[in-house]
Parts: C-alpha cells; sequence; structure tokens
C-alpha cells in the first residue's frame, strides 16, 4: 500500500491565491469553489465522488496539505461529508462531498492519504458508511466481539438501529471471536497484552503482539475500551453542558480541546474575545502543555525503571498541578473556559506565584535533562528505540512532538495561528533522528519553550475585561482547532436554530497519531516496547472520547 | 553515574505526613462546594439553577450540596451572582449510597493492603491522581498501601470511570477474579454516577450498575490525599465523611 508519486518533503510554497488557482486549472470540471469563513478558508464542494482520491492526492501530495480529519454529518435528506486539509500559508481547506442518505457508498482516499484510514473505518462503525476499496473495515470502535453488525448507532434518531439512551447491560461477548493476526510463520505466537494493563496502573487498551520468539515483529493496538460517544451525547445538548464534556473527555489536555471547543462557537456567534481573555489563554494552555510534557518525560524514565529520575520528573509535574491549583482552584484547569473568553480573572499577585513555580520547574527540568543525558544505560534504551523517519511521519500524519521529533514541522500554533499566538517571539524545536531519544530531546525543549510564551504573554497583559458575551442563539457550523500538547485538536460544532449543538465532531492528535504508532513498532525487542509507547506520550481516553 | 544518588539526596524528603497531620498547601485539593445558607429561598433557587449537574439542591433558604455528583466546574464558587461556600479540606469518602453500612477489611489488611485499579472509562485525571499515590509527595508504600498488576493479589478494587460498554466485561472478569474478601472503590463522579457521561449506549452511568460498591471518592477529579484518605477508610484506618441527605434520588 503505497501512495502513487513521490512524497514531497519540502512542498511547493504555495499561498491561497495560488491554491485557489491550481486546484481551479485541475478540477474545475467537478468541483465548485467558494471562500467560507468559520474556520475553514476554501471549501470545495465536490460534484462527482469519483473525484475524490484525485482531489485528495493533489492537495496532500502535490500542494503538500496535512490532513486534518473527516466530519461525517446528517443535514436533511443528505450526508455531507468534509475532509479537511491544512494547507500551508493558506488555511484550512474542506473538502465537500454531498449525497443522498440512501446512498451509503463512497470511494476510499485512505490508498492515496493513509491518515484517512482510521476517519473512514471510525465512519463506517459509527454511521454505516461503506468506503469502497478501504483496505480493512470492521473491528474498529464498536468491537466486534459485543457489537452486533450494523449498529451504527451514531445516525439520527430515527434512523439509528441502537437505543443512545439505554445502557445494554445484558450483552454478552461471542467466544468466537478471534482477532485478525498477521504473522502466520510456523511457531509464531501472538501475546495479548491489556486491556486491564499488567504494567499496573495504565489506561485500558489491547495491544497483540504478534512474534516469533524473542523479536516482537508486528503490534497492533487495538483501542476504544474507553469510547464513550462524546460525540453522540453531546447532540441536543446546550452549549454550556458540552463545554464540560469538552473538558472532561481527555484530562490531560483538557484546556486545550475546550479552547477549540469555545472558539468553534465563537466562530459561529461572530464573538470578538477580548484580547486580555487571549492572553491569559496563551498562558494557560503553555501551562498545560509545560505539566504535561513534564507528565511524559515522567512517563519515559519510568518506562526505562530509572527511579530516581522519575521521582525527579514526577515531583516537577505535581508541583506545576499545586501550582495550577492554587492559580485557578482546579489542578487540571477545568472550569476556566467559556465561549467568549474566561470564566474569571487573575491579578499580578496570583501569577508572580505561578511564575516562581515555572521558573523552578523550568530548572529542574534542564538539570534533569543534563543528568540524563550523561546516563548511558539511559541512552542505550533510547537511541535507535523505536525510529520513525520522515518519509512514514508525513506519510502518516504525524503531529505534535512525535512528528517534530522525525523532522515534520507541523505545529498549528504557527501554521494557522489562533488565539493571538502570532504575537508572541518562539521555537519550535525539532529534531531528525526520529527515535526515542529524539521525541524526549523534543518533550523538554518544548517545556522550556512552553515558560517562555507563558512569561512574555503574563509580561504583555492588557488590561480590560476577560470575557465577551456569547449567547448560542444561531445556527451555524465553524471549525476551532488548537495546539493540544499532543498536537492538533480540532473540534467541528454545528448548532440549530435554537442554539442546541446539532453535531460535534472532535478529532484529536492521539486519534492521529496511534494510526502511525505501529511503524514504531515492527521488529522490535520485548523489553523495548513499554519505553517507545512511552516515547509516544499517547492518551488512549483522548483518541477513544 | 552516582551523581543520580546524590541527586536524590540533595532533594531531601518530600513526602507528606498525612495521615499524621493535615496538610494546608492551597495547591493540594480543589476544595469542595458545601451547605450554604442564603437570606431567602429564591437565592437559594437561584444559586441551585447554576449548577450544570444538579448538585446544588435548594432546600428552604439553605443550597445543599450533593457531592457525589459534583463535578468541580467551579461555577458556584466564581461563576454566578449567589456562589456556595467553599471547604479546602479532602476528607470526603462516603458509604457507597446503595450501602446501609460499610465494613473495614479485617486488621490483618491495615498495613498490607493490595489494589487492583481498572481505568473504565476514564478520562485520564482520577487515573492520573491515582497514579501520583506513588510520586515521592504522596508515596502510598510507606503506609503499606500498594499496587498490584494482578486481580489475583488484590484485596480493593479501585474503578476509575464510567464503565465504557466495551470495559464493562473485562471490569466484571477482573472483579470475578479477585478472592474474598475483597472491597470495590468507585473514584470520582463518573464512576459514581456517570458525571457528565451519564448512562447511555456506552456508558453503564457508574460501577454500582454493574459491581456492588462499598465505597464512592467523590470529586471530579478527587486528589490524591482524598484518594488516600478512601484508601485508609478501607482497613478502618480513618473515619469515614458523614452520609450526606438522601436528595430523593438514590438509585
Amino acid at each position: 500500500m503505497t501512495a502513487p508519486g513521490s512524497p514531497m518533503l519540502s512542498p511547493e510554497r504555495v499561498d491561497f491565491d495560488g491554491l485557489t488557482a491550481a486546484v481551479q486549472e485541475r478540477f474545475s470540471a467537478v468541483v465548485s469553489i467558494s471562500r467560507a469563513d468559520k474556520g475553514v478558508a476554501l471549501s470545495l464542494l465536490l460534484r462527482d465522488p469519483e473525484s475524490l482520491p484525485p482531489l485528495s492526492l493533489f492537495l496532500y501530495w502535490e500542494i503538500g496539505c496535512s490532513f486534518g480529519g473527516l466530519v461525517v454529518e446528517e443535514i436533511a435528506q443528505n450526508w455531507r461529508l468534509s475532509y479537511l486539509f491544512l494547507a500551508p500559508r493558506s488555511g484550512w481547506v474542506s473538502v465537500v462531498l454531498e449525497f443522498p442518505l440512501g446512498n451509503n457508498s463512497v470511494p476510499s482516499i485512505t490508498a492515496v492519504v493513509h491518515a484517512a484510514d482510521w476517519h473512514e473505518r471510525e465512519a463506517e462503525d459509527l454511521f454505516g458508511l461503506k468506503f469502497e476499496n478501504h483496505p480493512r473495515l470492521g473491528d474498529f470502535i464498536l468491537h466486534d466481539q459485543i457489537w452486533p453488525e450494523g449498529a451504527a448507532p451514531h445516525r439520527k434518531p430515527q434512523r439509528k438501529s441502537v437505543d443512545v439512551h439505554q445502557p445494554h447491560l445484558r450483552r454478552r461477548p461471542n467466544p468466537n471471536w478471534r482477532p485478525l493476526l498477521v504473522v502466520q510463520d510456523p511457531g509464531s505466537f501472538a501475546m495479548p497484552v491489556g486491556p486491564v494493563y499488567e504494567g499496573g496502573i495504565g489506561e485500558s487498551l489491547h495491544f497483540i503482539l504478534e512474534t516469533v520468539g524473542e523479536d516482537v515483529l508486528r503490534a497492533a493496538p487495538r483501542l476504544f475500551y474507553k469510547f464513550r460517544g462524546v460525540e453522540k451525547i453531546a447532540e441536543g445538548v446546550p452549549v454550556s453542558q458540552v463545554l464540560l464534556l469538552s473538558e472532561r473527555f481527555a484530562a490531560t489536555s483538557s484546556f486545550a480541546h475546550s479552547l477549540a471547543f469555545s472558539s468553534a462557537i465563537e466562530k459561529i456567534c461572530g464573538v470578538e474575545v477580548p484580547p486580555r481573555a487571549l492572553q491569559l489563554r496563551v498562558v494557560l494552555a503553555e501551562l498545560e502543555r509545560l505539566r504535561h510534557h513534564a507528565g511524559a518525560i515522567t512517563g519515559i524514565c519510568e518506562s526505562t525503571v530509572l527511579a530516581v529520575a522519575a521521582s525527579q520528573a514526577a515531583i516537577i509535574e505535581e508541583e506545576l498541578l499545586r501550582a495550577s491549583c492554587r492559580l485557578t482552584g482546579h489542578r487540571y484547569l477545568f472550569g476556566l473556559n467559556k465561549p467568549g473568553g474566561i470564566c474569571r480573572d487573575f491579578t499580578s499577585d496570583d501569577f508572580r506565584d505561578l511564575l516562581i513555580a515555572v521558573d523552578l520547574a523550568v530548572d529542574q527540568l534542564r538539570i534533569l535533562e543534563d543528568r540524563l543525558h550523561f546516563t548511558s544505560s539511559f541512552l542505550d534504551r533510547l537511541e535507535d528505540v523505536g525510529v520513525v523517519d520522515l518519509n512514514k511521519a508525513r506519510d502518516l500524519n504525524l503531529l505534535g512532538p512525535v512528528g517534530r521529533a522525525s523532522g515534520r514541522c507541523h505545529d498549528l500554533r504557527r501554521e494557522c495561528p489562533y488565539g493571538g499566538y502570532e504575537q508572541y517571539q518562539f521555537e519550535i524545536p525539532r529534531e531528525n533522528e526520529g527515535d526515542g531519544y529524539a521525541r524526549l530531546r523534543v518533550l523538554f525543549a518544548e517545556a522550556a519553550q512552553s515558560a517562555i510564551l507563558l512569561r512574555q504573554a503574563i509580561d504583555t497583559l492588557q488590561p480590560g475585561s476577560v470575557s465577551a458575551p456569547c449567547e448560542a442563539t444561531h445556527s451555524g457550523a465553524a471549525l476551532g482547532w488548537a495546539e493540544a500538547p499532543i498536537g492538533a485538536a480540532l473540534h467541528w460544532v454545528r448548532l440549530d436554530a435554537s442554539g442546541l449543538v446539532e453535531r460535534y465532531r472532535v478529532i484529536t492528535p492521539s486519534f492521529n497519531n496511534w494510526l502511525g504508532f505501529h511503524v514504531a513498532v515492527e521488529d522490535f525487542a520485548f523489553q523495548d516496547f513499554p519505553i517507545i509507547l512511552a516515547t509516544f506520550a499517547l492518551s488512549a481516553t483522548e483518541c477513544d472520547r | 553515574m552516582s551523581f543520580w544518588f546524590w541527586h536524590g539526596l540533595w532533594n531531601g524528603i518530600r513526602s507528606t505526613r498525612y495521615p499524621g497531620i493535615v496538610e494546608s498547601d492551597p495547591g493540594v485539593t480543589p476544595g469542595r462546594p458545601v451547605a450554604t445558607e442564603f437570606a431567602s429561598p429564591e437565592q437559594a433557587s437561584l444559586a441551585a439553577a447554576d449548577c450544570p449537574v444538579n448538585a446544588i439542591v435548594a432546600q428552604g433558604s439553605s443550597a445543599q450540596v450533593d457531592l457525589r455528583t459534583c463535578v468541580h466546574c467551579q461555577r458556584c464558587r466564581f461563576g454566578g451572582a449567589y456562589p456556595l461556600e467553599w471547604k479546602q479540606d479532602y476528607e470526603w469518602t462516603m458509604v457507597a449510597a446503595s450501602r446501609e453500612k460499610y465494613v473495614p477489611l479485617p486488621a490483618a489488611y491495615r498495613r498490607s493492603l493490595h489494589i487492583m485499579v481498572v481505568d473504565a472509562g476514564d478520562c485520564g485525571a482520577c487515573l492520573h491522581e491515582v497514579k501520583h499515590l506513588n510520586n515521592p509527595f504522596y508515596n502510598a508504600h510507606r503506609l503499606g498501601i500498594f499496587f498490584t498488576a494482578t486481580p489475583r493479589f488484590a484485596d480493593l478494587l479501585l474503578v476509575v470511570g464510567p464503565v465504557s460498554e466495551n470495559m464493562r466485561v473485562p471490569l466484571l472478569k477482573t472483579y470475578e477474579a479477585m478472592p474474598t474478601p475483597k472491597r470495590v472503590v468507585a473514584v470520582g463522579a463518573c464512576a459514581i454516577t456517570g458525571g457528565v457521561f451519564g448512562s447511555g449506549f456506552m456508558s453503564a452511568g457508574g460501577v454500582s450498575s454493574v459491581l456492588p460498591v462499598d465505597l464512592e471518592i467523590p470529586g471530579d477529579p478527587p486528589p490524591p490525599l482524598a484518594i488516600l484518605h478512601g484508601l485508609l477508610t478501607v482497613t478502618g484506618r480513618k473515619a469515614l465523611a458523614p452520609r450526606q441527605p438522601d436528595f430523593g434520588r438514590t438509585a
């Protein structure tokens, strides 16, 4: 399964007009182009579904867009599928496909854009869409041993076959279900890990390690044990309630997700967020990134059983949690964002305590990095382990620190600035090796950059109000985004005429990066597995939703 | 690489002395809303209307708090016109609403409590706070509390999350694999009532709908010290918080 044409690693620098002209020239017969707003810069409405794969190929491999995600909606009697691409220097491009509900068949773009694989599998499971020529469908979110075929629980109420408001506590698993195994050598076997994790305290997920003895040839993650149907729960619910959900489905990056959700609502309502609120959002988002990275570093040290370093990193993380709690009243920054701004203001006295804690954390992280750099037994475990090269990172659209450790330069704060990030001076750390050590170095460097950003935002803090009134009474749809600690988070929200949420689509960086995880765990030794997992810093709950 | 040894020594002892002393750092707990008296019944019902999860119940001119359903959104603290009082404590583990009373594990478990943690669809916050019990600040080992990797060694099942449909069977299997006597503790608002996920096609709406729960540690998430208090009450080393009044909604 390789994409046609060679991947363009240094994409041709096209701006917005150049992109529009190029699409016009190549696809004018099948595409109607419109300048959109509400977060999407360019909307391409396809008249012929068969031209979807060539258009995706053109955007992804020739223009050098990165893939955002797939948004499936049922609007009146039509399916509406929006494929989101982020064009360099042009913003979000949405390729829209509309067709009647009776027809459930769509051409798959997985063969040309590998990053779309899981998005299509998800849509097949939850909406019952059929993607032609997709290499592998089924057994994804709805696990095959529990769920009946064709359940499609995310469809609109009158068409669904599952009652979404009732738990099914008597459903029994099918004892004859077996996972799909790829390695078929004589003597090969599969070692199952999880979902109740043997490592002690861990998130629920399952791995099938296929091996012929010492080395693992293939490790396939099986996720969605924690799937809670966040997108479905949010339907028909007021914005203030969905805000709670957006904070609480992935707590380690809750601020980034509530920020993306709030900005989508702000775009629908056309609300201008006051400058002070934007700056406070930067402060809190960077505080969250710093804390998340300290936690990820703790995880890496723990995975190599370097006890003192793990303890030191855990101390840094706990100090940052306490500083967050002293500042905001919540250790995980819940209950701060709201559409229109921030719920409460802070004084410069509040920030003095925070800055002391942040400076201390940065100092201690620097000392920790120095010491780790001279710990050869630690480096032996990380170097050349779980290597993802730039081609594969681009192919699978790896986001966040993982992508940047493989040399990708994908950061929404820089590529598609939001919330006033364009006014700050900061660097986007990059490494080229793509191994575990490169990912660790990127985490350390990003933590330091977050502290710099946080200080800049506090130093330039403007007076004024911290929220604008934002009543969700408009109907409409918009895209909100934020660079969460693990990568790009996209929230697509559609409100109905009474201001209730009609469709809430969450595309998380973990969902994207879990898809690429398997390339890092091909042909490796058993004992490296927890280390590779820790250096990816992936979250199952953010992926599962 | 002997510098790690010195590095550790240089940092000194960071562990809390709880339960011997009470931790007072404002960062260790988000606190909780407590019953508040207002000037009139109207003000109390306005305060109750501000709560997005109906955790505030107006009774006369006072606003009572159902801590089991509270998701710590802080809207009753900073948001509304009639804020509730918040208390910066953390000893709030309660007997499960479905139980008459709790019988602690025998004295032999006091210094050797082995815990199996199951993540049943948690958002990561409660699980993180449970994990933090092993960090140098809380250091649960010093109290004879250990996390185990297999249910066969476990005396206590700690469940976080609202019990997602795909985790229901693994959770039941874990419970069945544990030897008796055993206890089940639900950690966090989601594990107690389903929290913001409620009950639906993918969430069972709390652990008590699939397993008999003994103790509940409310909070979203409960801070590590609240969880530590809960673990100490399992063997009777700490007293439970008083059962809260029935607000006419117990399942």
